[in-house]
């Protein structure tokens, strides 16, 4: 059936998946549920100590099996060791069919990619993956369909019980020997364990994993002890120079300052833009770029964040020592200076990814955001965004809060430049919607800003504003213009993967990648 | 325009093609390789048979190495290839002035 954003959802996957079609981004405000519940094993003597010597030893503690779920955290981004380290032990085991359900997976867990060929491994659910194991999925060689959830989506389908993990491996920068963890100290630091909060209340069996066991109690925690059953020491969980880098150099591309320009200057002339307002960028150059321009006009107009939110940044952390933000909430740390500000800043806090995004607790902080500045690898005329599956069909992306902050936020706005190389990022329709056109109001390119015409009060506001609006439809074909219009991409009939919306429901399927062929033979 | 000699033209930078021309004699003979090539591959072998057939050249076999480079970029580097395997390094006819 045709779903909410055009795609067509073939009846045979929402049967296998026993999933909905996406039928609009609040289709399920006021939705009822009981949430799941893990089993627990009491632990009442004291005698009993929860150390192990090895991978090996905890997984057979937990009673691995066959047909598991085992999850995992990104926090260690491309330095993760934890991933391959439990894989290749489940490997050694000769145990099958395992789903690996984690945060995100990225290029660090390449290593895996064997394990999905000989069948260890047979389910994926992550928030997106790139590099290999991208392209084994596109290609096919995951047995089961691949689901991608944003990281609020994730956590809703572990408290809904749509996915049930066995066993939880929680990478931890420092752990005590009762498992008490905390992100910050240790070898990797990483700054928050946000997104590994849900699966240490919801796993049965919970393991932490660190290259640093520290004197009990290891407090405040952001995992307590409560809900872990086994610590496990390594020599090492991640490469720190690959978890968290230096603060990017604020960037000198022209065509990124004027977008971060142009995308200042929108923000400012909304109404939105007053004191106390909210506000969550991205990792990218032209994000960065405007909130340091952002940052400029707040300190000459006197106007505070009371919030900033999400994956931090280290120009972020300067706006709050600057005293120009009140509180900024974090999720994740992409680079060291927001790692040591956590660490020293009481107004930088930690939260978990359901108070982040979970669209279905009792509110997140999403909810409350004003502002988000989002990237995306295309974008349509129907405002659409794909971050997950690269313009040549091969998953190579993460939702990540992408569709969680563009729903919530009162004014999302797509940074893009209007090329990615020869590939026109603003096009006709996307390859893969991840986030519905719905809930994108305002698209800056360097070559013009689209306002969606869902929203008739932004394009009133900014009648008089000095920028190079045009219509969403003009940027397209400029972008024609200068690359030529795209053919699209040749894909197989089956289905590899599911992108799940915010909500649960399929808002997108990936299908098999097919080799390229030239459709007449001329010439060759 | 008849090739002469195997010579090359461009480079494997983002947004540049790295043609290779070589004497042929059944025809042109083409190979594509793009990272692009499900959204151009199409394109960009248009691109390079018009420009083949535009400098006169019946007989060769052309390789393209794509990494997203702009029609403009494809057309320059398929002329500079030919006109290098002619030993024409002087004063280039440039942009389409042999037709």
């Amino acid at each position: 059936m045709r779903n909410a954003v055009g795609r067509e959802i073939p009846e045979e996957i929402l049967r296998e998946t026993g999933k909905q079609a996406f039928a609009g981004t609040y289709a399920l405000d006021g939705y009822e549920y009981k949430k799941a519940a893990p089993r627990v094993r009491a632990l009442c003597d004291p005698k009993r100590e929860k150390l192990v010597g090895s991978i090996r030893e905890a997984l057979e503690k937990c009673g691995l099996k066959d047909g598991m779920t085992l999850s995992f955290h990104h926090h260690f981004r491309e330095g993760d060791y934890v991933v391959n380290m439990v894989m290749e032990e489940v490997h050694r085991l000769g145990v099958k069919g395992i789903t690996v359900c984690a945060s995100s997976l990225g290029k660090a867990n390449d290593a895996i990619v064997p394990y999905i060929e000989d069948g260890t491994i047979t389910g994926i659910q992550s928030s997106g993956v790139r590099g290999r194991i991208g392209e084994a999925i596109s290609a096919g060689r995951l047995q089961t369909l691949a689901i991608m959830r944003s990281h609020g989506g994730r956590v809703r389908a572990i408290e809904t019980g749509e996915v049930h993990i066995d066993i939880a491996f929680i990478g931890a920068p420092t752990a005590d020997e009762y498992g008490n963890l905390r992100a910050n100290g240790g070898k990797s630091d990483c700054g928050v364990l946000s997104y590994a909060m849900a699966d240490a209340e919801y796993a049965d069996h919970v393991v932490a994993v660190t290259d640093c066991l520290v004197p009990f109690p290891n407090i405040p925690a952001s995992i307590s002890m409560v809900n872990v059953d086994y610590v496990c020491v390594v020599d090492a969980i991640g490469n720190p120079e690959k978890i968290a880098t230096g603060a990017a150099k604020p960037t000198t591309d022209v065509r990124k300052l004027m977008m971060a320009d142009y995308c200042t200057k929108f923000v400012m002339n909304t109404p939105y833009f007053k004191e106390g307002f909210s506000y969550q960028t991205g990792v990218g150059g032209a994000s960065i770029a405007s909130t340091i321009s952002l940052g400029k006009i707040m300190e000459e107009r006197g106007i505070h964040m009371g919030l900033g939110l999400g994956g931090i940044t280290t120009p972020m952390c300067e706006l709050l020592a600057k005293g120009l933000i009140r509180k900024l909430v974090d999720t994740q740390d992409f680079d060291m200076g927001a790692i040591e500000s956590i660490k020293s800043n009481p107004n930088h806090v930690e939260i978990s990814a359901s108070e982040y995004a979970n669209p279905f607790n009792k509110g997140a902080y999403v909810n409350k955001l004003d502002f988000v500045i989002l990237a995306s690898l295309e974008v349509d005329v129907d405002f659409n965004c794909n971050v997950v599956v690269g313009s040549d069909g091969v998953i190579t992306g993460a939702q990540g809060g992408h569709p969680d902050t563009a729903a919530g936020a009162k004014c999302t706005i797509v940074l893009t430049p209007l090329l990615q190389g020869r590939i026109p990022a603003v096009c006709s329709s996307v390859t893969t919607v991840t986030t519905p056109g719905e809930t994108v109001d305002v698209v800056i390119t360097e070559y013009g800003i689209a306002i969606n015409p869902k929203r008739q009060d932004l394009i009133e506001c900014m009648k008089d504003v000095e920028l190079p609006f045009c219509t969403i439809e003009e940027l397209r074909d400029k972008a024609y213009a200068i690359a030529g219009e795209p053919d699209p991409v040749q894909f197989g009939d089956r289905a590899v993967g599911v992108i799940e919306a915010r909500d649960g429901t399929v808002i997108d399927v990936v299908r098999q990648i097919r080799e390229y062929e030239f459709q007449d033979r001329r010439g060759e | 325009m008849e090739i002469k000699k195997t010579a090359v033209a461009g480079t494997l930078e983002s947004s540049d093609a790295q043609v290779t021309v070589e004497p042929g004699s059944d025809g042109i003979e083409l190979l594509v390789e793009s990272s692009v090539i499900h959204q151009y591959g199409r394109r960009i072998r248009e691109v390079v048979l018009e420009t083949l057939e535009r400098l006169g050249v019946k007989n060769a076999r052309v390789a393209v190495l794509d990494k997203g480079a702009l029609d403009c970029t494809l057309k320059a580097r398929v002329e500079c290839a030919v006109y290098r395997s002619n030993g024409m390094n002087e004063n280039l006819p440039w942009g389409g002035v042999i037709r």
